[in-house]
């Protein structure tokens, strides 16, 4: 039967099931084949906390979003054209995004007596009057792949497990996808289990099938490829970005990279990234605790290499003191923080923005130092590179900032040229210099460095108060104020290193401006574009340095009638604005673990919103 | 023919590694006495200057650094082992010695401590064990004996107290010796056998806070106790102590006995092998309070060596097998990854 071809600019799916059915993979698996044939796209995986959280509850559901387009595709969407629910838990949770007249699928066997009863509800919601206003699609998931997988041989819990792919054939019928990306996805990941490869290309082929011969559709749906600029493009997460971020500056800066760490959500897949590349010379150090990763950061650094770390909040929190010492030290290093919701261990899995002031300000004593914020996955790369930049070239620990949203979603990435990456020159003290001083500076403030096997600059450095220029022990109170002194300025002199912001979207003056800071970037973008085309009168400033802030930004936001400062945290940006500025910027918080909507971001700009 | 001729260098003396900083340790603290014989054996290390690196972390001894001139660092409390550790991962060739306290290594430290006896990191720790908080003015330490009266216990202390060589043969150390500042010739001894040791020499220094804790391994040095407290090993030589030496160690199954050597021969004595982990096990058990009926005498040297891998080197032999494995990396092929598109 051959269905009419209906033509989408931009569709949001949710694939939501257990923590145990493979929807993460699932959505990437889509994605992938979605980037690859060309849609612009952005994702969104949203898991629990609990790695095999009780099945079938509400708290053990996992969900992953993407928005996929012919059109620039900034967020992953605030609502949902199709929502995949494999039980009765990830139907409960996830039915509020799905819009009016949306479709929904389900899976029958995931909504039996025990399913609903565990998802608290009484009824059946596919037999009352819940799915009224939806298009609901009802298949038997379960049934249908273990038919499917009638004479392989294999066990029901094993055939179970394939299950998504059913659900994964079925949509690449539904937008018109080829089966090819996956099949060979599937072909690596399960290499020399051959029955494995039989069973899962076998079910994706039963879902595509099952679409294509059932009478479900009265029409198939297609998203053209977008029309991203000319060049070639690759699909990336913010995490994977970070890690080649981190080995790009490595080979650009002729440093070895040494990345230290203790695993916690959501930075670990850093470490998963840079592990599997030493054959770029990289070396990871899995340590026993936040404080020794950081530690052992320090002795790299002194021993010449480009240190790395990388936590999320709370391990922040251990590494203060350590911190400290690395501005003390002057060595460059690079402390990279994922954020999580806080405080404490808050919600580990879910985004939040709550560690700005923490980066800016969270060590004892005058202790600056630069901070640097992605904006998106993709920027995460050029980000990171930026602070490792700084932090070798300026001879100083960086804190870079992104977080869970960003760090896990993906997007598509028009990946640089190593040849258009700029050179990092690290300050090594020269082999002529015979009177090294390990405290005398450049006109930047910056000092030499000298690493153990230079012969002639044997110096011992250490965490307490340096004699300017000699770095020996000094308690001179004079001295002190000084050195406080020359450390901050060190710090603020960065501001003639990176670019002047830009208006990033938007009018360049007028009544209302927007200014921003890390993961938000997307979904403002979007709604400016929004109230543009409303005929407000608007701006879009993004910062990406944080600390310091770039020479011009001030002049920027004297133009504008109003500043609104949105955040994932309780105003954090804002107070540093309203500090430096002394303008009344209005802060804009959402603190759910979950990002912006473009409608929220587009009635705070109208004024809709109540301030705080 | 023509041949380059190597010029010697100069070999360097104790002095060229002191510093210019005056050493602010009390007068007659232990710690001048270990100063010494570090910078006395430096010269025969085989190392240039340049190549050494001490590295500590806060307390009396920490300042250690400052007076050593060669590369150094003054960290926070408790971390210089995991400083050594990443400075020994990205540096294997330096020689690299920690310099530490009973509470900065065992206290505050203690976890870093442990994981870096467990990697075997080739590097040296030397713990000033002065059983007493000195920096800090005079609080009790991890290694303080119970019933300790110190300024934060007024009523005598009710922490059971480490014993820091049976923590570190526990945690897999594979090189454990003790000794004493107040014997720099045992001392220069164990120091030069602990740089030998390829692998993390673990060195116990009994030192004397003579302003808070003055006389706490007193029995050990003093002479007319000193011979019947102390027994030092050797390896291949029988357990022999006492004034006249007519005391020795005997093994009673598992059970170390005191026997008189009138009574027995040294050939039934128990002989001190450095690699027999088990025998080791029951010396680091020697830590009897002096002041019991019956206790062992406390040992001196090297109780236990053993070759096991270094973790930095098996780090480099990954990263070269990742090389050969798949090439050194093309950051070009890693940015481009394996699923590109084009938009025209």
């Amino acid at each position: 039967m051959i269905k009419e071809i209906e033509e989408k600019r931009e569709v949001t799916i949710v694939f939501a099931g257990d923590s145990g059915d493979g929807i993460q993979l699932t959505g990437t698996q889509f994605t992938n084949t979605n980037a690859l044939f060309g849609n612009d796209i952005a994702t969104f995986p949203n898991f629990p906390a609990e790695i095999r959280a009780p099945q079938g509850t509400v708290a053990g559901v996992s969900g992953f979003q993407l928005k996929f387009g012919s059109v620039e595709v900034a967020t992953p969407g605030d609502v949902c054209d199709v929502l995949v629910a494999m039980n009765a838990a990830a139907f409960k949770v996830n039915l509020p995004r799905l819009k009016k007249n949306g479709t929904v699928i389900v899976n029958i066997d995931g909504f039996n007596a025990r399913n609903l009863k565990l998802a608290g509800y009484e009824v059946s919601p596919l037999e009352d009057s819940t799915l009224a206003d939806y298009r609901s699609i009802q298949i038997d998931i379960s049934k249908m792949t273990r038919a499917a997988l009638e004479d392989s041989g294999m066990g029901k819990k094993e055939i179970d497990r394939s299950r998504n792919m059913f659900v994964l054939g079925f949509l690449y019928y539904m937008y018109n996808r080829n089966l090819k990306g996956t099949e060979e996805f599937i072909k690596q990941k399960f290499a020399g289990k051959d029955d494995l490869i039989d069973a899962n290309i076998k079910v994706l082929h039963a879902g595509y099938n099952y679409a294509d011969t059932s009478e479900i559709f009265t029409s198939r749906y297609n998203v053209k490829a977008a029309q991203l600029d000319k060049g070639e493009y690759r699909n990336i997460m913010g995490n994977q970005a970070t890690a080649m971020g981190l080995i790009a500056a490595a080979q650009k800066s002729g440093l070895d990279l040494f990345y230290g760490t203790y695993p916690i959500t959501p930075a670990s897949d850093i470490l998963h990234e840079l592990a599997k590349h030493k054959n770029f010379g990289v070396r990871t150090f899995q340590a026993e605790d936040e404080i020794a990763a950081i530690a052992s950061v320090i002795g790299a650094s002194f021993g010449g290499k480009l240190g790395v770390t990388a936590s999320s909040g709370p391990g922040i929190a251990l590494k203060g003191e350590a911190m400290g010492l690395g501005v003390m030290l002057e060595l460059p290093m690079l402390i990279i923080n994922v954020q999580r919701g806080g405080p404490s261990t808050g919600l580990p899995t879910k985004t939040e923005q709550a560690d700005l002031l923490q980066a800016i300000y969270g060590r004892n004593g005058e202790a600056p130092m630069p901070v640097i914020a992605a904006a998106s996955p993709s920027d995460c790369f050029n980000m990171v590179y930026e602070a490792c930049r700084i932090s070798i070239e300026h001879m100083t620990p960086v804190m870079f900032l992104t977080d869970g949203y960003i760090a896990n979603g993906s997007e598509p990435w028009k990946f640089p040229n190593s040849n258009d990456l700029l050179e990092i020159k690290p300050k090594f003290a020269a082999e002529s210099n015979q009177n090294y001083l390990p405290y005398k500076r450049d006109e930047m403030l910056v000092r030499e460095w000298a690493i153990p096997g230079m012969a002639g600059k044997e110096h011992r450095i250490g965490g307490l108060e340096k004699e300017i220029d000699t770095g020996n022990v000094s308690y001179d109170p004079e001295n002190h104020e000084k050195m406080v002194k020359i450390r901050q300025a060190k710090v603020d002199k960065i501001a003639e290193d990176i670019p002047l912001q830009n208006i990033n979207n938007g009018d360049e003056g007028g009544e209302v401006l927007v200014l921003s800071w890390g993961s938000t970037y997307g979904v403002i973008k979007n709604a400016v574009k929004e109230c543009k085309e409303e005929g407000l009168s608007v701006g879009h400033v993004h910062l990406r340095y944080i600390n310091p802030l770039p020479k011009n930004l001030g002049e920027l936001i004297k133009v504008f009638k109003k500043v609104i400062v949105p955040e994932m945290n309780n105003g954090q940006l804002v107070k540093i604005i309203r500090d430096k500025f002394l303008v009344d910027a209005k802060a804009i918080n959402k603190i759910k673990g979950i990002p912006f909507s473009t409608a929220e971001i587009v009635s705070a700009i109208k004024g809709e919103e109540e301030l705080v | 023919m023509s041949e380059v001729q190597d010029v010697e260098k100069v070999k360097l003396s104790p002095k060229d590694f002191a510093t210019d900083q005056d050493v602010r340790w009390c007068p007659g603290c232990g710690d001048y006495s270990i100063l010494k014989q570090v910078q006395s054996i430096m010269p025969d290390l085989g190392k240039d200057k340049e190549d050494i690196v001490f590295i500590s972390g806060i307390g009396c001894s920490s300042r250690f650094p400052y007076y050593m001139n060669t590369y150094g660092m003054h960290s926070i409390h408790g971390r210089a082992t995991a400083i050594a550790s990443g400075l020994k991962i990205s540096r294997p060739e330096l020689c690299v010695w920690v310099i530490t306290g009973d509470g900065d290594s065992l206290s505050i430290g203690g976890n870093h401590l442990i994981h870096l006896l467990r990697r075997n990191f080739d590097l040296n720790v030397l713990l000033f064990n002065n059983e007493i908080y000195g920096l800090t003015k005079g609080q009790y330490s991890p290694t303080s004996p119970e019933g300790k009266v110190t300024k934060s216990t007024p009523i005598g202390s009710i922490d059971h107290p480490f014993n820091p060589l049976k923590l570190c043969l526990g945690a897999d150390a594979t090189f454990i010796a003790r000794t004493m500042d107040r014997d720099p010739k045992h001392q220069r001894e164990i120091l030069l056998r602990g740089n030998q040791h390829v692998g993390t020499s673990m060195i116990e220094i009994y030192q004397n806070c003579n302003v808070f804790n003055d006389g706490a391994f007193e029995v050990f040095t003093d002479k007319g106790t000193k011979t019947e407290e102390t027994l030092y090993l050797e390896h291949g030589k029988p357990l022999i102590f006492g004034a006249n030496r007519d005391k020795g160690i005997k093994l009673d199954g598992f059970t170390p006995v005191i026997v008189s050597l009138e009574e027995t021969s040294e050939e039934d004595l128990w002989i001190h092998d450095e690699t027999d982990r088990t025998k080791a096990q029951l010396l680091t058990n020697f830590f009897d309070n002096p002041s019991l009926e019956g206790h062992l005498p406390r040992p001196f040297g090297v109780f236990y060596v053993e070759d096991r891998y270094r973790y930095e080197e098996a780090l480099e032999a990954q990263v070269e097998y990742a090389i050969e494995k798949s090439g050194k990396g093309d950051l070009d092929a890693l940015l481009r990854g394996k699923n590109v598109w084009k938009v025209d």
